[in-house]
């Protein structure tokens, strides 16, 4: 890395590690900030979707003339007028944009109209007549892999296998003392950004589209459209708008708007604006995938693991969407960060008449998750130590070779994060405290939880990103990026890095949204990858400009390039640490000698590998740790938990920004408290049962206690000054953590989530589960709860 | 349907409106008069995102008819700036990084207005009632509480 050296700054750093403004908040405090649904053309009309009435059907004719002939209505559409690609699909090209011939879950589209007002677009839906032939349906993914069960796609539901073998387990647990087997069971959740779905699209000059609107993967919501419509690519724009959170939720959701507002424009000429209600949206979109785990360990009477086997099966849904990729991130760290020789990891995901399940943040760790750390507890209780205890006997250190055979050189930080969380919390006096209380209305608990994380997309997909950093005639800077920011911050975080770099202060800079027309495809805007990708692609941009810009300045002043320097708005030398010019001068100077003031920065991540046949490989460049410690209060009578206390701990390499990170440790664990506590969205036999935030709750202010984050730097060299990523590692622990509180408290596991009242009450769902009489046996086995001192 | 006439202060600002009865006053903000800062989230009165000022008190807009608004005062989050010169409650929100994706930010600071208007010096405990009526998806409600709490100190650590 020759030009690296060229302009190593041997400065203290400025800007990287402080909590600076964010760059896009001043729009967002006084209104101006412009969301999806804040963009008004005039002449446009309003696009309104009719969905499926079934969860699974065949259409035998659709009859839309009464709605074309509604006065306001412009047009009416169905799958048949769709010139292009009827389907699209990140791995997968399964999903309708229109079903056709067949509906497979509620969220369905059937046919479109745009009108001159929403009222008549509305109105025209419901005069739309469809005739369908209901089809068995399963709901249930377990049931979707059994031979007689009613089949989605192609010859069989099971659309993903992975897996992963090390050494033996035969042998493992043939050596093994003991052997602990549990089943495990999550739930669907609603992403629940607050901000719906919306889009407008308008019809270009150039026989193209544009397309602005809340979408998380520009990029291959354009190859969708593009697709669709028989467009190059650079026919189809995508602009960003200012996106009301995503958490992983605005991809094929957003595809599925954009491609049907864009079908509409092309067909009126008109420019076509869709919003989805809140209803529309919780019913269409996709959830985080609901697991059933099966987890089988092997143990020495010491706590050391000997074997580990484990399956899971996923819930696709009615379509792949991100399932492949979901379901191998959780195969990869099924066995979380802990030595074992001996490992058989199997993880399906099968078709269901359910809603369509994909990205969430955590992307299939979650769940894993989830087991692995009540297994853990479970192992700690069973050889007599305490949870702090069992996890420093069997965690990860540096070196360590992961379960598909990875050796871990990066600092492997899990003890020194699981050290600071328990010190943060008086982890282990309050834990044993809590186990010798006397019974009273009111106990008290303590858990803990740890991970370690894949950082990026690893071997699951190419993973690399642009940012263009531009500087003007007067000093300031535009910079943008293929990446996107959803209310994550990777735009100030971008800023700070260009910055720092450029030696000037954050409010010279100024970031514009994504638009696909004017980056470099930089892929998905997923994985946590949006500061190791996005900032690297920007510390790249900037030093190239910086090179041109003292190389101006050497000339201007005479001085050597490497007595120059730029900081605080100015040139400098650094010797005599006389400044020079001023960053405005040396900008003019740079544009009156013809000096390229443009860079595109471009960063590849390092090489991962996969093979598939044998599940062995470097998964990941580099992996981060963490570990949460979550106190809560139970009441007996009630059922009901309350999270009193939570020490978040990550090791995120290196913050850019401070608060930023803490920010997402804040927002990651509040979501993870729903996900542990409150939130479920239902469905049955196909039907979901919650439409709005009335009915599916997440946490409000007086669900989440303050929370104490903690961060961790051992720098990365793999990131940007250091830095690797902290958005989803924060949301993927709270679960455990609580669920191992509340077995400290009350000496009952639970081992499904939501851990809402019943389950902790009664130790199962309140709800009928449509098995009766003789079947009520099975599931009495698989109580969703077991108390301590049960044999093991 | 029979379009009504109403009377109202918006901002303060006076407008004499021909609505539709039915017209919610989220939708006569957003649509009518071109006031996008008030955001929509639910249209059910759980998610606050629509919350605005009605003679001082906040009020999800979504739950309130147009045609009740006449003779009535109407502020929103586009009337708390003073040209380019910020409330302290939007400048706490941005030294204490309260904003996140920002969706929520409008509807939370009306909220925390109607709160502050009525107590100084409210508590945690207070703070978090007022705003148990706005979710916010990204942020875990602490740096919002803060934002609250020192709305005349401004820290930006780090
Ligand atoms: S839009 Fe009014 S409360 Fe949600
Ligand atoms: S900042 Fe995104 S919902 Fe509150």
């Amino acid at each position: 890395m020759e030009k690296d050296e060229q302009v190593k700054m041997n400065k203290e750093l400025k800007i990287i590690g402080k909590s600076e403004r964010r760059v896009d908040a001043w729009g967002k405090v006084t209104g101006k900030a412009k969301y999806a649904d804040d963009y008004n053309v005039s002449h446009q009309l309003i696009g309104k979707v009719l969905r499926s009435k079934y969860p699974h059907a065949k259409i035998i004719c659709i009859n839309i003339s009464k709605a074309e002939k509604l006065t306001g209505v412009e047009t009416v559409l169905t799958a048949k007028d769709i010139p292009g690609a009827k389907v699209f699909g990140v791995v997968v090209k399964n999903q309708a944009i229109l079903a056709e011939d067949r509906v497979r879950y509620l969220g369905d589209g059937v046919a479109l109209v745009a009108a001159v007002s929403k009222e008549i677009a509305e109105q025209a839906i419901s005069l739309i007549e469809v005739e369908y032939e209901p089809l068995p349906v399963v709901s249930d993914p377990e049931e979707a892999m059994k031979p007689d069960a009613p089949v989605l796609h192609d010859d069989k539901n099971e659309f993903v296998h992975h897996h992963v073998q090390k050494g033996d387990i035969t042998k493992g647990f043939a050596e093994a003392d003991f052997i602990i087997e549990r089943k495990f069971k999550t739930q669907f959740i609603e992403h629940s950004y607050i901000e719906p779905e919306a889009v407008l699209a308008e019809p270009s000059e150039q026989d193209g589209i544009k397309i602005t609107g809340c979408v998380q993967n520009l990029f291959s919501t354009r190859r969708s459209v593009a697709s669709m419509l028989n467009l190059d690519l650079a026919q189809v724009q995508i602009v960003q708008s200012t996106l009301g959170g995503s958490f992983g939720g605005k991809d094929e959701a957003m595809t599925l708007i954009s491609c049907r507002a864009a079908l509409l424009a092309m067909k009126t000429g008109r420019p076509v604006k869709m919003v989805d209600t809140r209803e529309e949206s919780m019913l269409e979109s996709y959830k985080r995938h609901p697991y059933v785990l099966y987890y089988k360990w092997g143990a020495k009477k010491d706590g050391s693991i000997t074997a580990m086997e484990i399956k899971c099966i996923a819930d696709g849904g009615a379509y792949a969407s991100m399932s492949p990729f979901v379901t191998w991130r959780s195969v990869v760290q099924a066995t979380g960060p802990y030595y074992c020789e001996n490992v058989k990891t199997d993880v399906y995901a099968a078709y269901t008449n359910n809603n369509y399940t994909g990205a969430m943040r955590g992307f299939g760790s979650p769940q894993v998750n989830f087991a692995i750390e009540s297994m853990m507890d479970d192992l700690a209780e069973k050889v007599g130590m305490n949870p702090l205890e069992i996890r420093m006997k069997n965690g990860f250190e540096t070196g360590a070779v992961t379960a598909t055979g990875q050796e871990l050189t990066h600092n492997v930080s899990l003890k020194e994060v699981l050290t600071k969380a328990a010190a943060a919390s008086d982890f282990e006096k309050k834990w044993k405290r809590n186990r010798e209380a006397k019974s009273d209305e009111k106990k008290h608990g303590i858990g803990l939880a740890c991970s370690y994380r894949g950082v990026s997309l690893g071997a699951e997909g190419t993973d690399a990103a642009e940012t263009i950093v531009s500087v003007q005639t007067d000093g300031s800077v535009i910079v943008s990026s293929g990446i996107t920011d959803m209310g994550q911050g990777a735009q100030t975080q971008m800023s700070q890095i260009t910055a720092e770099v450029l030696g000037i202060s954050m409010d010279r800079i100024h970031f514009l949204n994504t638009n696909t027309s004017r980056v470099a495809d930089s892929g998905a805007t997923v994985a946590s990858r949006g500061t190791i990708m996005g900032g690297s692609a920007a510390k790249n941009a900037a030093e190239k400009v910086r090179i041109t810009l003292l190389e101006v300045g050497a000339e201007m002043t005479g001085d050597a390039v490497s007595d120059l320097d730029l900081l605080d708005n100015y040139l400098i030398n650094i010797k005599t640490k006389k400044p020079l010019a001023s960053f405005n001068e040396l900008a003019t100077a740079c544009f009156n000698k013809g000096k390229p003031m443009v860079s595109h920065g471009w960063h590849h991540s390092p090489k991962t590998s996969w093979d598939e046949r044998q599940g062995q490989g470097e998964a990941y460049f580099t992996f981060v740790y963490g570990a949460n410690v979550a106190e809560v209060e139970v009441d007996i009578e009630t059922g009901k938990v309350d999270v009193l206390d939570f020490v978040s701990v990550h090791d995120v390499g290196k913050a850019i920004n401070k608060g930023m990170v803490e920010a997402q440790i804040f927002g990651g664990v509040a979501m993870g408290i729903g996900y542990g506590l409150l939130e479920e969205f239902e469905i049955e036999e196909g039907i979901p049962k919650q439409a709005n935030f009335d009915e599916y709750l997440i946490p409000t202010s007086m669900d989440v206690p303050r929370i104490k984050a903690i961060i961790v730097e051992n720098e990365d060299p793999t990131g940007p000054f250091g830095a690797k990523s902290v958005g989803e590692p924060t949301n993927e622990l709270a679960a455990p953590a609580i669920v191992n509180a509340i077995y400290n408290a009350t000496g009952k596991r639970i081992y499904e989530i939501p851990a809402n009242l019943e389950r902790v009450l009664l130790g199962h769902k309140l709800t009928r589960t449509g098995k009766r009489g003789l079947e009520q046996k099975e599931i009495e086995e698989t109580d969703s709860c077991k108390t301590r001192g049960n044999k093991l | 349907m029979k379009k009504v006439t109403i009377h109202t202060s918006v901002n303060h600002k006076h407008y004499e409106l021909e609505i539709k009865p039915n017209l919610t006053l989220l939708s006569l903000l957003r649509e009518e008069l071109g006031l996008t800062g008030t955001k929509c989230g639910c249209e059910v009165g759980e998610c606050g995102a629509c919350t605005v000022l009605m003679n001082g008190k906040a009020v999800n807009s979504c739950l309130v008819l147009a045609p009740q608004i006449d003779g009535q005062e109407i502020v929103t989050v586009e009337e708390l700036a003073i040209g380019n010169k910020l409330h302290p409650l939007q400048e706490s929100f941005l030294n204490h990084d309260a904003v996140h994706c920002g969706f929520c930010t409008p509807g939370m600071l009306m909220s925390a207005k109607d709160l502050l208007d009525h107590n100084s010096n409210p508590t945690e405990e207070e703070i978090r009632t007022a705003i148990s009526g706005n979710l916010c998806r990204c942020s875990g409600y602490q740096q919002i509480v803060d934002a609250i709490q020192n709305n005349n100190v401004s820290p930006l650590k780090g």
